[in-house]
């Protein structure tokens, strides 16, 4: 019988259930993988409508970030998932997280790369025009490579924001790591503590590992050699 | 002791509504509790309400007195009380448009509030989710939880129960129009909902292991997932799908017959023995004094309006 005050008992709620542990920790990674793939294309073609010659593209660019960024993620979730169907729009909870999680991320991609565009020296842009380049041609060969490397931080810290925020989908039918702990709680109302501090645990996998790769992706990349 | 949930105080008089705003107001109960759902989550942070200026003693209270140190005595002398239970259960707990927790369990929390002479207006009701009560009441962020709690001996380690004072059992909720589905032995590959850390959750798991099992944070979303075809059953309390469909009365039906028996017990700190003693008396003298038939009638009644005989109290010794 498991003791609700120490030992080795506390733990093995969370030893008996690795499995379940695990299955929530692959829907979290694939919900943040899909989420961020999808987040960095949209969010990067969204910064070029920003920054484009054209008024209406900056315009309809400017409008999304803003509505999207200034609304709570759960609001975005519930309109997706409860009012899609409404118009026959119909996919799995999984995909409706995917969306939900995509659609509001990508404004900050958007945010962080038109920084990186923003921050690119105005001669750059000047010297491409002269040699003759089209905007996308100066967009694509001169300017995003050089604004990527600018931002690799500020898009890493976006992607953890991405991987926290995945446990809102928890709520919305996806039994991803919050929602298995939620589940194993109920399940073992004694080690509670225990649960939930392996479901951190698994957060921390995730997220430091990020932290990691863009330590390492700057250090590679960095424009100027420190 | 601030809980910054609820406002539980009542702001203006109530007023009684039109006999057309009631049936319009029964029919958006489901929109009305997802997007209670919404504001709360939105407005956690904001709502602290300060009481200083509470006016009132406990009227009528002098007549009982508590054995000294007893948590009843206590609560007596602070003049309030803080109770967990939910405000997304029709028929149950469902936080009305002014803030306030109505239903079955909110009745019965006041049967007991009022035996210890608190006024109503110091009774502060807090959210309790099926996730966070045992939390909830370990910490002694609320005094006890009256929340459709199944009594079950793996939550008997870290709490104790009082009652039951209801005995729901699992059934399951499909669309009108549904005919596939007959009870718990026709959900082969069919998509059922319930809610996350939940005990029906648990069980469908085991009753129906080839059923694919969705899982929300609240009720009235797997209400919303079946009205839009996402989910193709609820499975949970029966009296809590009876209170789902109070709001939609044609757009579901109850299936099958119950396949569990979920008592529904207080739950309060354990080894509290005392003031467990105390509720269960209180609860039995309500069965017989016609307190408990009113609390009825007036929730659960509206939709099954035969009471079903009240269960005996469980005075265990842990």
């Amino acid at each position: 019988m498991p003791s609700p005050t120490g030992g080795w008992s506390l733990i093995d709620a969370v030893l008996d259930n690795l499995d379940v542990f695990r299955e929530g920790f692959v829907r979290t990674l694939l919900l943040s993988l899909f989420a961020a793939v999808a987040a960095l294309l949209l969010g990067s073609l969204l910064a070029t409508m920003r920054v484009s010659p054209v008024p209406p593209l900056r315009w309809a660019g400017a409008t999304y970030v803003e509505i999207v960024r200034n609304t709570p993620l759960t609001v975005v979730f519930f309109f997706v998932v409860f009012v899609l169907p409404q118009i026959d729009i119909v996919f799995s909870y999984f995909t409706f997280a995917v969306v939900a999680l995509a659609v509001y991320h990508t404004a900050f991609v958007c945010e962080a790369v038109r920084a990186g565009v923003n921050g690119v020296d105005a001669g750059q842009a000047e010297a491409a025009r002269a040699l003759g380049l089209t905007f996308p041609q100066t967009l694509r060969l001169v300017i995003l490579p050089q604004a990527f490397r600018n931002v690799i931080q500020p898009l890493g810290s976006v992607g953890s924001a991405l991987i926290r925020n995945t446990s809102i989908a928890a709520a919305f039918g996806v039994q991803e790591l919050t929602g298995v702990s939620q589940g194993l709680t109920t399940a073992n109302p004694s080690d509670v503590i225990a649960v939930l501090l392996a479901g951190i645990v698994c957060y921390l996998i995730l997220t430091l590992s990020l932290a990691a790769g863009v330590g390492l992706a700057e250090r590679r990349l960095a424009a100027v050699p420190r | 002791m601030r809980m910054p949930f609820t406002r539980t105080r009542q702001r203006t008089a109530p007023t009684a509504p039109a006999p057309a705003a009631a049936s319009r107001r029964r029919q958006s109960r489901v929109a009305l509790a997802l997007t209670a759902t919404l504001v709360a989550s939105l407005a956690l942070a904001a709502c602290g309400d300060d009481d200083s200026d509470a006016e009132a003693a406990p009227a009528g209270a002098a007549a009982t007195t508590f054995p000294a140190g007893s948590t009843m005595a206590e609560l007596q002398s602070a003049g309030s009380i803080t109770v967990g239970t939910k405000f997304d259960q029709p028929l149950f707990g469902l936080r009305n448009l002014r803030g306030e927790p109505e239903g079955f369990d909110v009745e019965v929390a006041k049967i007991i509030t009022n035996a210890l002479g608190i006024p109503e207006d110091r009774v502060e009701f807090v959210e309790t989710v099926s996730a966070n009560r045992e939390p909830f009441i370990q910490q002694g962020r609320v005094d006890m939880v009256v929340a459709t709690y199944t009594i079950n001996d793996k939550r008997k380690e870290v709490i104790d129960f009082a009652g039951p004072y209801y005995v729901a059992g699992q059934t399951l909720m499909v669309r009108a129009d549904e005919t596939a589905i007959t009870g718990k032995d026709t959900l082969a590959g069919k998509r059922v909902c319930s809610v996350s850390g939940s005990t029906p959750a648990e069980r469908i798991r085991t009753e129906a292991p080839q059923a694919e099992l969705t899982l929300f944070d609240v009720y009235s979303k797997c209400a919303e997932a079946l009205k839009s075809g996402q989910v193709d059953a609820v499975t949970t309390d029966n009296a809590i799908l009876l209170g789902l469909m109070d709001s939609d009365p044609d757009t579901f039906k109850l299936v099958g017959e119950p396949f569990s028996t979920e008592p529904y017990g207080i739950g309060i700190a354990k080894d509290d023995d005392e003031f467990r003693a105390f509720i269960n008396e209180t609860l039995t003298a309500a069965y017989s004094d016609g307190r408990y038939e009113k609390a009825y009638e007036s929730t659960i009644g509206a939709v099954e309006p035969e009471m079903p005989t009240p269960p005996a109290v469980d005075n265990y010794t842990s």
